[in-house]
Formats: C-alpha cells, sequence, structure tokens
C-alpha cells in the first residue's frame, strides 16, 4: 500500500516548467535566445528507476547519491562535449509493472538518452523489455543471472552489478567447508531463487551438504515462525539469501532465536548500510560478500579519489556498496559517451564494449558476449563491537577475488555461440 | 518431527497472534461502536511505532516509549474523530472509509517525508534481550514479555468493559445509541473515547512489534490486512473474536510454516475464505451485522 510519494511527486513539477519555457522561448523568442533553446535540447538526459520505497529504500537511496556525484562530477569538468548531464530519478516501488511503465515514460515523454538504475532482479528485468524493445541502452546495477543468459540478452544492455554465480562463488569459498551442514532462508523471488542455485553449485563442489532450504515472502516484517525449525536442522552454517531491510530483520531475529550460538551466519552480500542500522551485535561475525568496501581505500587510488568525492558531496559520509554501483555503472556510461563523442547509440554501445575503466574499485570491463561486468568480488567479515572503534568501519576484508572471466560462468555455458 | 518442535512452533504462533489482537481488537472495537471501518488502522500502527521509537530515543528507556507512544497516538486518534470521522456520521457508511483510506497515505507520507522512506532501527530494550530456555527450546525473552503485556491489556479491557461504568455504557451505547441520548447520555463523547481507545491499542501494538522487526513507513499496510483477516474470521466487532481469531491466525501461519513455508502467507486467507463460506458473520459475530 504505498501511494506516489514525494520523490515521484516532483518530476512531473518539471515537465511542466520545461514545456513552459520551452512553449514560452518557441513562442516569443526563438531569435533572440537561440542559446536557451539548444541547451535544453542538448542535455544528455539519463533515466534512473530505482525503488526508493519499500524494503529496499535505503540502498537505492544510495544508488541514487553515488548516481548523481557521478553526473556531478562529469558536469564540474563542463559535460559531455559541453553537453550537460542530467539524471531523472523515478521511483519504481520495486514493482515489475510500475518499473516497466516508468521506464517507458522515460523513454518516450522525458526522451532520455539511456537508463541507469534498478535494485531487484526481477524488477530488472521488467526494465529490460522495455530498453531493448526499444533499442536504449540500459547500464542495470542490480544482481542478476538471468539477464547474463542468452534469452534475456540485449545488445544495449550492460550489466554493471555483480552476478549471484560470481558472489556465491566468492562467498562459499572462504566460508564454507567440506562436510559442513548448511540451511538456507531464502527471499522467495528471482534474486533469492539465483543466490541459492549459485550456493549449492559452489556447496556441491566444496563438498559441504544442505540440511534444508526455507524460501520466505520478500518483505516479510517476521522471520520467527522459521526459526524453530532451522535450530532443529542443527545446520553449521545458516545461509540467509534475502536483501535489504529484509537481511537486517532476518539476522536480528536468527540472533534474537540464539541461532548464531549454534552456527555461523553467512549472506550472499554483507549491506554496510543495515549493518550500521541494525548494529554491531546482530551481524557480529556475518560473512557475506560485496562489490565495494570504502577501505579498498588503503591499496587502491581510484578507491580514494571516489570516497573523498563523495565524502566532500555527502557531509563526510562514506559511500556504501550498492551505492559504488550507481558510481561504477554511471561512470562506465558517461565515460563511453564520452569516448563516443555523444550519445548515438551504436557508438556508445561500441565504447562500452571496449571500454576499460577504473573509477572506484580496480579495473572492471565489460565481457563481450554477454555484457557483464568482470570485477572483483570482495568477502567482507562484520567485527564485533569490541573491534570497532571506527563507526563507520565495521567490516574486515576477508579476500578479494581479483577481477577474471574465470569467476563467470563461461559464454558457451549461457548459451552463446562460440 | 519431534514433540517440542511442534511446541516451538505453537508458541512462535502465540507471539506472532499477540500483536495482531492487540490491532484487531481496536479495529474491532471500532468497527463495534461507532461502525466505521477504519483504514487509517495499520498507518497508525506504523505511528505507533515510529512515536515509541521518538520518546525512547529522547528519554533514552524503552518503557517511556511503551506507555507515552500509545497515549499520544491515542490522544491523536481523538482528534480525528472528533474534527474528520464526527461530520460524517450522518452520511453514507462509505464516507468515514474513504476519509480514513485516504488518511492512511497521509499517514504514510508524512512520515515518509520526517524520517526518511528507509525506516530506522529499534534495539531490543537491553533488560528484555537475550533468550529463555522454556524446556522445549529457546525462546526470545523479548517475545515472552510482548505476550505478557497483550494479555495484562486484555485484562484490564475486560474489567474496564464488564466492571466500570463506562463500560457499561459503551456497551449499551453499542447497542442503541437512540435510548443512550434519551437517557441523558453524551454518545458523542463516548464514541471520541472509544475511537481514541482503538487507536491507542493499535499504537500500543506497533510500539510493541518495533523492537523485533524494526520500524518503516510500510509497516503498517501488511498488519491492516492481516487484521481485516482477524477481525472477519472472529467476527465484525467481536472482542472475543478478535482475540480468538488472533490468536488462531498466529497458530495457523506459524504452523503452516513448519511443514509448507511457501504457503505460511496465503494460509489466513485461505482459513478466511472458509468461514465466510460456512459462517458469514464469522466465529463469533452477529448475523446481519456487516
Amino acid at each position: 500500500m504505498t501511494s506516489n510519494g514525494p520523490t515521484s511527486g516532483l518530476p512531473a513539477l518539471r515537465i511542466t516548467r520545461r514545456h513552459a519555457l520551452a512553449g514560452l522561448a518557441a513562442g516569443t523568442a526563438t531569435l533572440a535566445m537561440p542559446g536557451l533553446l539548444r541547451a535544453q535540447a542538448d542535455t544528455i538526459r539519463i533515466g534512473f528507476p530505482t525503488p526508493l520505497t519499500g524494503p529496499y529504500a535505503a540502498e537505492a537511496k544510495d544508488q541514487v547519491r553515488s548516481a548523481e556525484l557521478a553526473v556531478k562530477l562529469v558536469n564540474d569538468k563542463g559535460g559531455i562535449g559541453g553537453r550537460k548531464v542530467e539524471l531523472l530519478v523515478r521511483d519504481d516501488k520495486m514493482n515489475a509493472g510500475e518499473a516497466a511503465t516508468r521506464t517507458l515514460e522515460l523513454i518516450e515523454k522525458e526522451k532520455v538518452h539511456a537508463v541507469v538504475g534498478s535494485l531487484s532482479s526481477a524488477v530488472q528485468l521488467a526494465i529490460n523489455e522495455v530498453t531493448r524493445a526499444r533499442g536504449v541502452i540500459f547500464v542495470s546495477i542490480s544482481q542478476s543471472d538471468t539477464i547474463n543468459e542468452v534469452k534475456d540478452f540485449s545488445r544495449v544492455t550492460f550489466h554493471e552489478a555483480l552476478n549471484p554465480h560470481m558472489t556465491t562463488a566468492a562467498v562459499a569459498k572462504h566460508s564454507f567447508k567440506p562436510g559442513m551442514k548448511i540451511a538456507y532462508l531464502v527471499a522467495d523471488y528471482a534474486f533469492g531463487h539465483e543466490i541459492l542455485r549459485g550456493f549449492k553449485r559452489a556447496q556441491a563442489a566444496i563438498g559441504a551438504e544442505s540440511v534444508g532450504e526455507i524460501l520466505h515472502p520478500i518483505g516479510a516484517p517476521d522471520y520467527s515462525t522459521f526459526m524453530p525449525r532451522l535450530r532443529a536442522m542443527k545446520p553449521d552454517i545458516l545461509c540467509i539469501c534475502n536483501f535489504g531491510r529484509d537481511q537486517a530483520n532476518s539476522i536480528k531475529q536468527a540472533v534474537d532465536f540464539g541461532l548464531n550460538k549454534q552456527a555461523k551466519i553467512v549472506v550472499p552480500v554483507l549491506l554496510y548500510t543495515q549493518r550500521l542500522g541494525i548494529g554491531a551485535e546482530a551481524y557480529e561475525g556475518v560473512i557475506g560478500g560485496a562489490n565495494y568496501y570504502w577501505k579498498l581505500q588503503d591499496t587502491l587510488p581510484s578507491a580514494k579519489a571516489f570516497n573523498d568525492a563523495y565524502k566532500a558531496a555527502y557531509a563526510g559520509a562514506y559511500p556504501t556498496d550498492y551505492g559504488a554501483y550507481g558510481f561504477t555503472g554511471m561512470s562506465s556510461l558517461l565515460l563511453a559517451m564520452e569516448k563516443a563523442g555523444g550519445t548515438d547509440t551504436d557508438k556508445v554501445v561500441a565504447a562500452l564494449e571496449n571500454l576499460t575503466y577504473d573509477v572506484a574499485k580496480g579495473p572492471q570491463h565489460y565481457r563481450k558476449c554477454d555484457h557483464q561486468s568482470v570485477q572483483s568480488v570482495l568477502v567482507l567479515q562484520s567485527k564485533a563491537k569490541a573491534d570497532t572503534p571506527d563507526q563507520a568501519d565495521p567490516f574486515r576484508i576477508l579476500a578479494v577475488e581479483p577481477a577474471s572471466e574465470d569467476i563467470l560462468r563461461s559464454c558457451a555455458e549461457l548459451g552463446f555461440p562460440s | 518431527m519431534d514433540a517440542e518442535l511442534i511446541a516451538m512452533q505453537l508458541f512462535s504462533g502465540v507471539a506472532l497472534g499477540a500483536i495482531l489482537v492487540m490491532v484487531a481488537l481496536g479495529l474491532s472495537i471500532i468497527f463495534g461502536m461507532l461502525g466505521v471501518v477504519n483504514f487509517a488502522h495499520g498507518a497508525l500502527f506504523m505511528v505507533g511505532a515510529y512515536a515509541g521509537l521518538y520518546v525512547a530515543t529522547l528519554t533514552g528507556s524503552f518503557w517511556w516509549g511503551m506507555l507515552i507512544a500509545p497515549l499520544a497516538v491515542g490522544a491523536f486518534g481523538m482528534l480525528i474523530e472528533r474534527v474528520l470521522i464526527r461530520p460524517l456520521y450522518k452520511r453514507s457508511v462509505d464516507d468515514p472509509l474513504l476519509l480514513t483510506f485516504g488518511l492512511g497515505y497521509v499517514l504514510v507520507e508524512s512520515v515518509r517525508i520526517g524520517f526518511g522512506n528507509e525506516g530506522m532501527p529499534f534495539p531490543t530494550p537491553p533488560e528484555l534481550a537475550g533468550v529463555a530456555d522454556l524446556g522445549i527450546g529457546y525462546f526470545p525473552i523479548y517475545r515472552l514479555f510482548v505476550v505478557g503485556v497483550v494479555a495484562v491489556v486484555l485484562v484490564l479491557l475486560w474489567l474496564g468493559l464488564e466492571k466500570t461504568r463506562f463500560g457499561l455504557i459503551v456497551r449499551a451505547g453499542a447497542r442503541d445509541p437512540q435510548i443512550m441520548r434519551v437517557l441523558g447520555v453524551d454518545v458523542a463523547k463516548v464514541w471520541l473515547m472509544v475511537f481514541g481507545l482503538g487507536v491507542g491499542l493499535t499504537a500500543l501494538g506497533g510500539v510493541l512489534a518495533a523492537p523485533m522487526r524494526s520500524v518503516d513507513p510500510e509497516m503498517g499496510a501488511l498488519v491492516l490486512a492481516e487484521a481485516f483477516v482477524v477481525t472477519v474470521i472472529g467476527g465484525m466487532g467481536s472482542l472475543v473474536g478478535a482475540v480468538v481469531a488472533g490468536l488462531l491466525i498466529g497458530i495457523a501461519v506459524s504452523m503452516t510454516a513448519l511443514f509448507a513455508p511457501e504457503m505460511a502467507t496465503i494460509v489466513m486467507f485461505a482459513l478466511m475464505a472458509l468461514v465466510l463460506l460456512i459462517r458469514p458473520q464469522g466465529l463469533f459475530g452477529k448475523p446481519g451485522r456487516a
């Protein structure tokens, strides 16, 4: 039961103002102010649908802030070929239908040159359907395996986020041991299913065994009814495969029921915002993957530069994992537009395919066959309260799996002709 | 499947149902006495949780939050009744329904503007953290506390309605407001109190639920749907029905979660459909009333 949030109300105002401005300019002063008209028409416009309301709102907010930062940095340097970049953020309410409608609106009415965004594997596929049909570039910053596969492949879609396959492989490698018993609590939608499939594939390779899988509805507030059964499975690892607010709530309730005393808790992605919200006690010892952690700055100059720019823009706050996707995804697109000398779709697609970029987390590039971003995967562990003198530094980096096509499924396995 | 697991599951169901009982009771009291279907009830549950968090943060004590938030939100409920709902009593029954429906949106958006979209954590009060050994298994102390508070509230409510003069007027007013007016009772004042009471109960439910599941602007939507299911099963307007059906739903969801977790959400709606088919007025409802 959500309604049009304040965030989705603003753009409507913007349309009116723009129309009024354009009408005014065209009607009375076309000759006098050609510059104004051209400035409007020449702006590079990028649509950004993401779930600003709902259980993933915290991560979506970070995505927007980081994407805005990427746009600001480019505009501060004079834009792309003299054209300013404008970001048009829309609330997709984490609903596939809503996302498709908003995306269509961005393309048809707002005439965006490209779309970046999404934060739900199911919703991003709905956006992908629209952008594929319209031939508009889409840089997806939400996890999905399906989007890499040949049946969902789009020539104009690029997948900046990690995918469940590479995430789970890295996390399992550093947390599962041969002979371990693993119980799964899984969000019942595309992301949860793909994460579960990934973990079970890794589990089989390592020689661990599954002692049970429980599916829960996405956005569920209460997990207490699953806890007695999870406890009775006597697992060595409780693997919680969900996201956003669901992750914080399910981890907290598992700890309330004392499951952390019996099993180690492992998650696919260890969320910075949720950990800061819930506190050190509930997350203590939890292991999970990440695309980014600000501490990478100790070894990577690009991470340092990203953190510094972010801190300057947002009152000293550090960028987060899903926030970083907004930055890296948006930056890759803007770099490609720069290389292509504008917004021509074919040229930008070619530029993205040939791009190597290092804007926050070391070198990245989009693989030719499926347009998956080849990048490093971090494995993190949440520290105990006593070990966290710096509130902003709650995680310890256990491992960094280097960027390599070896951690992806092969193009042949995805169904692409070799 | 051993007996201990089933017993634990039953108990989880009771704890889950306890919160539902609080919300459904308020909904049922308001409908039973005023004939108003309060669609803002879920949003007021959420407002209760935020108010509890706000007071707890301000005073540094969960207990003040638990005490003050329901009273404050209850008073806010009285203001809503006095200013917004009372002018609609003489109009069709749909009008208060539409009004409260819209009010629910206004409350959710106001909280989003004031406190953000992303929700906030609500730490378990330290004195109630940890797990207790029930003999059949381990159970969070806080959830035991919630069951206890709800039990106390139910007893107080029962005493208030059955043993006090105010309770007598309320019960009589629900039967026949016309006669009450003739007898010189200010029915408007009674309804004001009843609306405030109903809202206060759901706000208390919100405060109690918050440390288990944190607070967010959407937390009321699901609860409202569940509370409606409870009142339909228990019988619209029946307080005993709200209590019995609330616990029944909690247990049904919990037991389904044990055997077929994917069906846990749908089971309550299936149960509602079944009750509507066999006994349309609900388990404890009087025929002819909604």
